[in-house]
This record gives C-alpha cells, structure tokens and sequence, in this order.
C-alpha cells in the first residue's frame, strides 16, 4: 500500500499527503509534521514545523526540547492547504493525542494515530470520525485483550495499595511516564496516603497541571525527601531492580501495561503485581472504531498487523491492508516495547 | 467455593515472596472444608487428573461459543502459550460483549465443581459436552475460567511448590512437616478422610505403601582442593553415583511396592525387582536406584528409558534390558524408621541384608552399591576418572554419621558430577517457549557441520539468562530464513558452547547420534558458525 496514487502514503521519511506536503508523524526530517501526540516514536526532533492539537502543545514542546516552531490548533478545527482540508481530532491515547483527517476531492482519510476508546480523566475522549480510508494501529489487536473497566480496575489498584500500607510496605507502580502516570495519579484514592514520582513523572505530571490539568498533589523523590510510610511510588518501568527502587523498601511492585493481560509475561518479568491498564485499544474497541468510521478501507500500522488485517478481511468484509511504518518492528512484543519505554525514559531522565 | 480457591490462586500466581504464598495458603485452609481442602493439596501438589476432554474438543467448543476461526485462535495461543489461558482469555472477551448479565463469580464448592461437573464431563457424549462446557465457562470468571479449563487438560501448575503446602498446613496444625510430607508421598485419593488424615496430630501412621521423603544430595558447589584440606576423608562414605531411577522397595505385612522418587508406583513396570523382593522381610524399605543391568554391568540411561516408557513389560525386553535395583540405604528395618541412625550403621544393615539373599537367591537383581576404592581425597580424585568408563554420572559423597533426612539439604550428602562433554554448536531453528516463556523464541535447535551442511544434533532450553534469552530471541525475529508452523529457522550465526552427559548412536536421527541431557553451557559470541564442531567428532565420541 504505497502507492502514491492514494492521498496517504508511506515514504521512508513517513506517511505523506503528497497533495497537502505535509507528513504525519515523521520519522524523517521534513518540512511540515502533524504529530498525533507526543510519545517518542510519534513525537520526533528534527523537523522544520510542527502542528499538533492544542491541549498537547505543552507537552510536545517539552518533548521536542523547546523546539520553537511547534503551533497547536483546536480539535475540530479545519485548515486548507492546497486544497487538502485537514483537522484534528480527540484520539483518547494521552493529553493533546490526536486523530488527522484529511479531506481531497471529496475522499476522506483519518490517520488515528494511537488511540482508545475507554474513558480517561486526563484526556478529551475518542471521537468517531467517519471517512473512506481509515488507519490504525494495532498494538493489541488479538481477541485475548479485554481491558478491565475503569471503576474495577481502580478499585484493585487502590485496595492494592491500602493493602500494602497496612502490611507495612510501600507500593511502586512502574508505567509509562508519559500520559499512563497521569491517567493512574488522576484515579488514586490519596486518601489512603501521599503520592511520591520518579523525576520523569514529575516533570510530565507538571506540564499536565500546566495544561490545565486538575491532577492530586505530587512529591517528587529526591535527596532530603523523607518516604511517609506506606506511600505510593509512581515510576517508569526502567527502575525495576534498580538502586533507586532498593531506596523504596520495603515495597510490593506493580506494573501497569496491557501486556500484563498474559500471566506468562508476568510472571516472566516477576512483578508482585500486574494491572491490565493501556492506552491503547483492545480488540472490541479496535473493531468498535474501525466500525463507527464507517471506512471501505482500513490500513493497519503497528502490532498485530497481519492478524487484524486478516481478520477485517476474512471476517467482517472489509478491504484492508497492512501499512509498514517505524512506528514499530514487525511484530510487536512485549519486551521491545517495554525497551521501547525504557529507552525514551532514560533519555527523559538524562 | 471455587471463589476462594480462584482467590488463592491469584494471590499465590502473583506473588513472588514465599512468606506471602504461605499466608494466603494458611488462610485457604483455615477457611475451607476438608472436602475441598482435600482437592486443594491434591492440585496443589501437583497432582492430576488424567486430561478429561481431549484439546481439540475444547478448541471446537471454544469455537462453537466464540465464532473465533481457527487460525486466529492459533495466533492467540502463540502469543499466550498456554491452551487453557488462551482458551480462558478468549471465551471470557466473548461472554461479556453478549451476556446480559456479567459472570459473577461461582459460589459452588471446589469439590462440586470438580466432581459432579468436571469429572462429570467424562461420560457425556461429544455435544453434550460441548454444551456443559460453554454453560460452565459462562458461570465462571476469567480466573475462574482459567483454573477449570487448566485441570480439564491436567496440568495445573501453579506457583505453589509442595514444599510451600507441607510448610502452610505445618503452620497451621502444628504437625511437624516431615509427617505432612511423609503422608503425601505415594498413592491417596483426595477424599475427606485423607485430608483428617494428613493433618491429623497422632503421627503413627498406618499406611503400609507409603515410601519415606527421598533425601536429595546437593552438588559439590565448594573448592575440591580446599574440601578435601578441611574434610577427613574417613569420615565420609563414596559411592558411585548412578544413572537410573531413584526408587524406594518397600515390603511390609507381607506386600511390595516400588515407588519412583516423582512419587509414581511403578511396581508393575519392575516384575524382576518385585520377584526379588519378595526375600525382604517385612517391614523393610530399600532406597537406591534402578538400572538396567546386564552381565555385571550398567547399561546405559537410554536403554532403562525403553523399559519405562512401555505401558506392559514384554518377555523380550526383560531378557533384552533387564532391570535391577542399586540399593544405597536402608530406611526401614524390621518395621523400625531408621532414618535418624548413622549412615554407616543402616549401610552396615544393608550389606548384611542383601548378602543373606545373596545366599538364599543367587539370582536375586537386588545389589548394595559398593564403596568406591580409595584411601585419600587425592586417590579419590583419580578414581573419579573411571566414571565414564563405568556408566555412572560420577560420585556420591554421604558423611558417614549422617541422617537420612527430608529433601534437599547441604551439608551431609554431596554428589560430584564428572564434568559434563561440551561441543559448539549452531543455532539453526527456534520456536517460542510456553508458560513463562510465551512469546518468546526460547526452545532452539542446534547443528554442527557435515560437510557444507548443519545437521541437527539437539534441541537444548535452558541455560541462558533473561538477558541472553532477550537477545536471541531478537536475533531470530531479525533473521528468519523459514517458517514451519511455529518453528523459525535462522540465519546460522549464534554458536552456543552445549553440555551433555552421553552420548549413543541412534538410527532414529538424522544426525546418527542421540545426546543424554543437551543443554547450552555458554554463549560462544567469539566464534565464528564457520568454527563450530563437525558431526566425524560427535560420531567418534559416540562409538568410542
């Protein structure tokens, strides 16, 4: 599928709108780049001009480094170049995470960027938006993801960590410094205790509250910072077993990944205990989307690729095919994207 | 309830403390019935059913209530690694999109679920069944549906060790954990009674089957050099250490068993052992080894392996492959345990013992483990030469005073392997590994070079750390050649340095050769595939 007779394609510098110039999450350098939303492997430096939703625009620019030409627009907000009618839609992945639509000549493709469709304090919710040519991810795109509901789910992190306090333990979640922290601290009973953060949570979490964001109060953990105990410890995954999480003990481990819904990875990377949280969809939400966009075409970028692609096709009727593009390798496993995470954390805390 | 008993799963699977398994399982047990309880420790423990619906049964009813083709079934079950996981995930995702009302979790007993249903399941007709176990699955929870579906196919595996049992239900009832252990040895259906019975306080037991808790040595893991400065060589008692199966004999009121050391009757696998046991008085249990023994002489492993893998023992094999039992302790004499006296008192027992059926049965397949002949650690060391030469894995050191105790304890039994063979060898296929291993390329096959070609030579899935296991299984995502089903082969690049105990030539592989125990001693990353070994010197060693 990169034909260039269509209105998106793939060139090794990213997906392109040859007719707008204008690139979509850019690996490559370029001139003009619409970023869905801020994490890394969407979120890259380099480019000339940035554009991105504006509860995002914070973020971004931190991410970018300050990068100076980084402008934000409103969701649903449509701009015109050569032609090529574009907007930004609520994606539901993280603050700011956007949808990008296009509309040439009458034909209509929404790159959605990573997205969900579970409700989520922290960000404005997934918007359906009909088009001809919709393209997704597909992070978990197997019909073994369920993800819990929100009220169930903060219900056992919560007695997770009343539990541990009464025994006498702190208790560590590792996640995603950017948007999952945000998502967990939003949710957190504090008044079971105070919430501590790893310093890359903490910067993030800063910029949320900047944003306009009306996130508990944080302590950030550094030197002269006394733990209260049977605190909670938001931290990135990079931590395990480090000298910076001997300092927490004692301390139950949680990590909050969709990957936590397979007890064979879990008890791999032997945490105390695993939440199934993700901001990216799971199967019925990814066939909910790709339903309500009403598409005749569904491309499929990053995870189960093959799989969800067959799937559309063999199963529901649907023309589609995969889209190759560095938003992830080949197959998506759970190791390579938690390295993933790790890496974009360390330069973070760098 | 079923409830309570998904709960201690969870709370064992999750954590990775022991003193945390404990309490959950203390709790478990303080809380249930002795019915329940009963199935509990026999799942627990690691015990089975035999698999009740066959796996493509499940699949299809997995498939009658899911509408999930097969193919991505199998794409789900690769990812998960586990059939009831797999089977568990997807039949939960599809209860909730359609149900009007959510499971709510089960509040039958454990023992009604696994007696009236589960077993029940047998002896219904194929759509039958099919229909039971959809009803079931909707009644159950995700854990739930896990758990059911895992002891349907009979191998329930948790994170809960015997060991972590004895030491829970020790805490609870005060009985010491070496009764509790002794109870659960051997052969028991969990039954009410049996439960009373395993923590019951009065300790004298009656069962006359039951075998003693085999006494593992550790591995000789300190300083020869410095061992043998410290140790006083005649305060210890040598034998050879031999390769066959550890078993206890046991005779009393007038009956025999023979019982393996995973704890299996195999009394019947054995006529010759059970023929020559009859010349044991009662009140008498032997603990050595089976081999197979042929003209004074051991045979080696893969022969005894034939014996143990056939259902009925046919005239020919036990002419051909006859077995014997290597006795080297006696823990039971004259209805009397033993264990607590000095190891060189029961051997003293033991020799006196077998010589006098020696003398009644010349035939008799029951032998005493001789003492290996040296008077020094230095004459020692030389003798360890001959294991090779003698089948047998290499030495046993048991301190001469010591008692016959329960499990794996350091300190008074040793056993000091002669080093293993090593080859290198190239990685040339892999395929994904189950359970905690799932989703990654864990399971490797190995080649050396005949010629210009690499043939297989053994498949080895152990010895690498997390780390390493990361990096191959990365290397074989980036270097696919083919794939066969699940199996990838690769690019052959990595050479991994494998030990292995023996070596036999084998018609049934390719390679003409079969390795006893290949696993991989070390990743080779300064050789070359080109500088791996050839198959003439794996084929000589194998002829030699």
């Amino acid at each position: 599928m990169s034909d260039s007779n269509n209105l998106i394609y793939p060139t090794d510098k990213g997906l392109y709108c040859q007719a707008a110039d204008v690139y979509v999450d850019p690996w490559g350098k370029v001139e003009r780049a619409i970023i869905t939303h801020a994490h890394s492997d969407h979120a890259r430096w380099g480019s000339q001009n940035y554009l991105c939703a504006e509860p995002g625009e914070k973020v971004l620019r931190y991410r970018l480094q300050n990068a100076p030409n980084v402008e934000s627009m409103p969701y649903g907000k449509t701009i015109e170049r050569n032609g090529v009618k574009i907007s930004l839609h609520p994606a539901g992945h993280i603050l700011g995470s956007a949808q990008a639509r296009f509309e040439y000549k009458g034909e209509v493709w929404v790159v959605s960027g990573d997205y969900k469709l579970n409700p989520d304090p922290t960000c404005a919710l997934f918007e359906p938006v009909k088009c001809d040519t919709f393209i997704t991810e597909s992070t978990f795109g197997l019909p073994i993801y369920k993800w819990p509901e929100h009220e169930e789910l903060f219900e056992d992190i919560n007695s997770w960590w009343y539990k541990n306090k009464s025994e006498g333990r702190n208790s560590l979640i590792l996640c995603y410094a950017l948007g999952k922290a945000q998502r967990i601290l939003a949710g957190l009973d504090t008044s079971i205790g105070p919430v501590y953060t790893h310093g890359a949570v903490e910067v993030l979490t800063e910029i949320y509250r900047q944003s306009g964001l009306n996130l508990p109060a944080t302590i950030k953990i550094q030197a002269g910072v006394k733990l209260e105990p049977g605190s909670i410890i938001l931290a990135p995954p990079s931590v395990q077993n480090s000298p910076w999480q001997r300092k927490l003990q004692p301390v139950s481990v949680a990590f909050a990944s969709g990957w936590m819904q397979v007890r064979g990875i879990r008890r791999r990377r032997s945490f105390d205990k695993g939440f199934i949280l993700s901001d990216h969809c799971d199967w019925n939400s990814l066939l909910t989307a790709v339903k309500e966009s009403e598409a005749s075409q569904v491309l499929v970028t990053h995870g189960y690729a093959d799989v969800f692609s067959r799937y559309l096709q063999t199963e529901m009727g649907i023309a589609s095919s995969i889209l190759s593009t560095h938003f992830a390798g080949e197959s998506v496993m759970e190791q390579e994207e938690v390295l993933e995470e790790v890496s974009e954390v360390i330069e973070e805390t760098e | 309830m079923m409830e309570e008993f998904a709960r201690l799963f969870k709370a064992v699977d999750e954590t990775t403390k022991t003193s945390q398994k404990v309490s959950a399982l203390v709790q478990y047990f303080a809380n249930c019935d002795a019915r329940d309880a009963a199935w509990a420790v026999y799942f627990l423990t690691g015990r089975k059913i035999r698999q009740l619906v066959p796996s493509q049964k499940l699949r299809a009813a997995l498939r009658v209530k899911t509408g999930i083709p097969q193919w991505l079934f199998d794409e789900a079950y690769e990812v998960v690694g586990d059939l009831a996981e797999t089977i568990a995930l997807l039949a939960d995702n599809a209860t909730n999109q359609n149900a009007q009302t959510p499971p709510s979790r089960s509040s039958l007993s454990l023992t009604c679920w696994v007696e009236d249903r589960l077993l029940g399941l047998k002896k219904l007709d194929e759509l039958e069944q099919q229909s039971k176990l959809i009803e079931y699955w909707d009644e159950l929870n995700i854990t739930e549906k896990f758990i059911f579906t895992k002891l349907i196919t009979g191998n329930f595996r948790v994170g809960a060790s015997q060991q972590l049992v004895v030491k829970a239900l020790s805490q609870l009832t005060g009985v010491s954990e070496d009764s509790i252990t002794h109870r659960l040895a051997g052969e028991w259906s969990p039954t009410c009674d049996f439960y009373r019975a395993l923590i019951h306080q009065d300790t004298k037991d009656s069962d006359k089957s039951r075998p003693y808790p085999f006494y593992l040595a550790y591995p000789l893991e300190v300083d020869y050099d410095q061992y043998s400065k410290q140790e006083n060589f005649f305060d210890w008692s040598i034998e050879w250490k031999w390769d066959g199966i550890r078993s206890q004999l046991i005779a009393r009121d007038g009956e025999s068993f023979l019982w393996s050391r995973g704890g299996e009757l195999i009394s019947s696998g054995f006529p010759e052992i059970m023929e020559a046991s009859k010349y044991l008085p009662d009140g008498t249990v032997l603990d050595g080894e089976i081999l197979a023994w042929a003209n004074g002489d051991a045979m080696p492993f893969q022969f005894l392996q034939k014996r143990i893998t056939r259902k009925s023992v046919t005239k020919k094999m036990l002419a051909e492959i006859p077995g014997a039992l290597m006795a080297y302790d006696l823990l039971e004499w004259q209805g009397v345990d033993i264990r607590s006296e000095p190891f060189s008192q029961r051997r003293k027992l033991l020799e006196k013992l077998i010589d006098t059926i020696k003398m009644e049965n010349p035939n008799s397949v029951l032998m005493v483990s001789p003492i290996v002949p040296a008077d020094s650690w230095q004459d020692l060391l030389s003798k360890r030469e001959d294991s090779r030469k003698l089948k047998v894995e290499g030495l046993m050191l048991k301190r001469a005073s010591s008692a016959y105790g329960v499990g794996r304890r350091k300190g008074d039994w040793w056993k000091w392997k002669i080093d293993p063979y090593l080859v290198d060898a190239v990685l040339i296929a892999a395929q994904p590994g189950h359970g905690r291993r799932a989703s990654l390329y864990t399971d490797y096959t190995f080649g050396v070079w005949q010629n210009e070609d690499l043939i297989p030579v053994a498949k080895a899935y152990s010895g690498l750390d997390d780390s390493e296991i990361r990096k191959v299984d990365a290397f074989v995502r980036k270097n696919t050649l083919g794939r066969f089903g699940p199996v990838r082969t690769v690019k052959p690049e990595l050479v991994f340095e494998l030990a292995f105990e023996g070596i036999q030539a084998s018609s049934r592989h390719k390679s003409g050769i079969a390795m006893r125990f290949p696993r991989i001693a070390r990743w080779r990353m300064d050789k070359p595939a080109s500088e791996a070994d050839r198959l003439e010197t794996l084929q000589n060693l194998a002829n030699s």
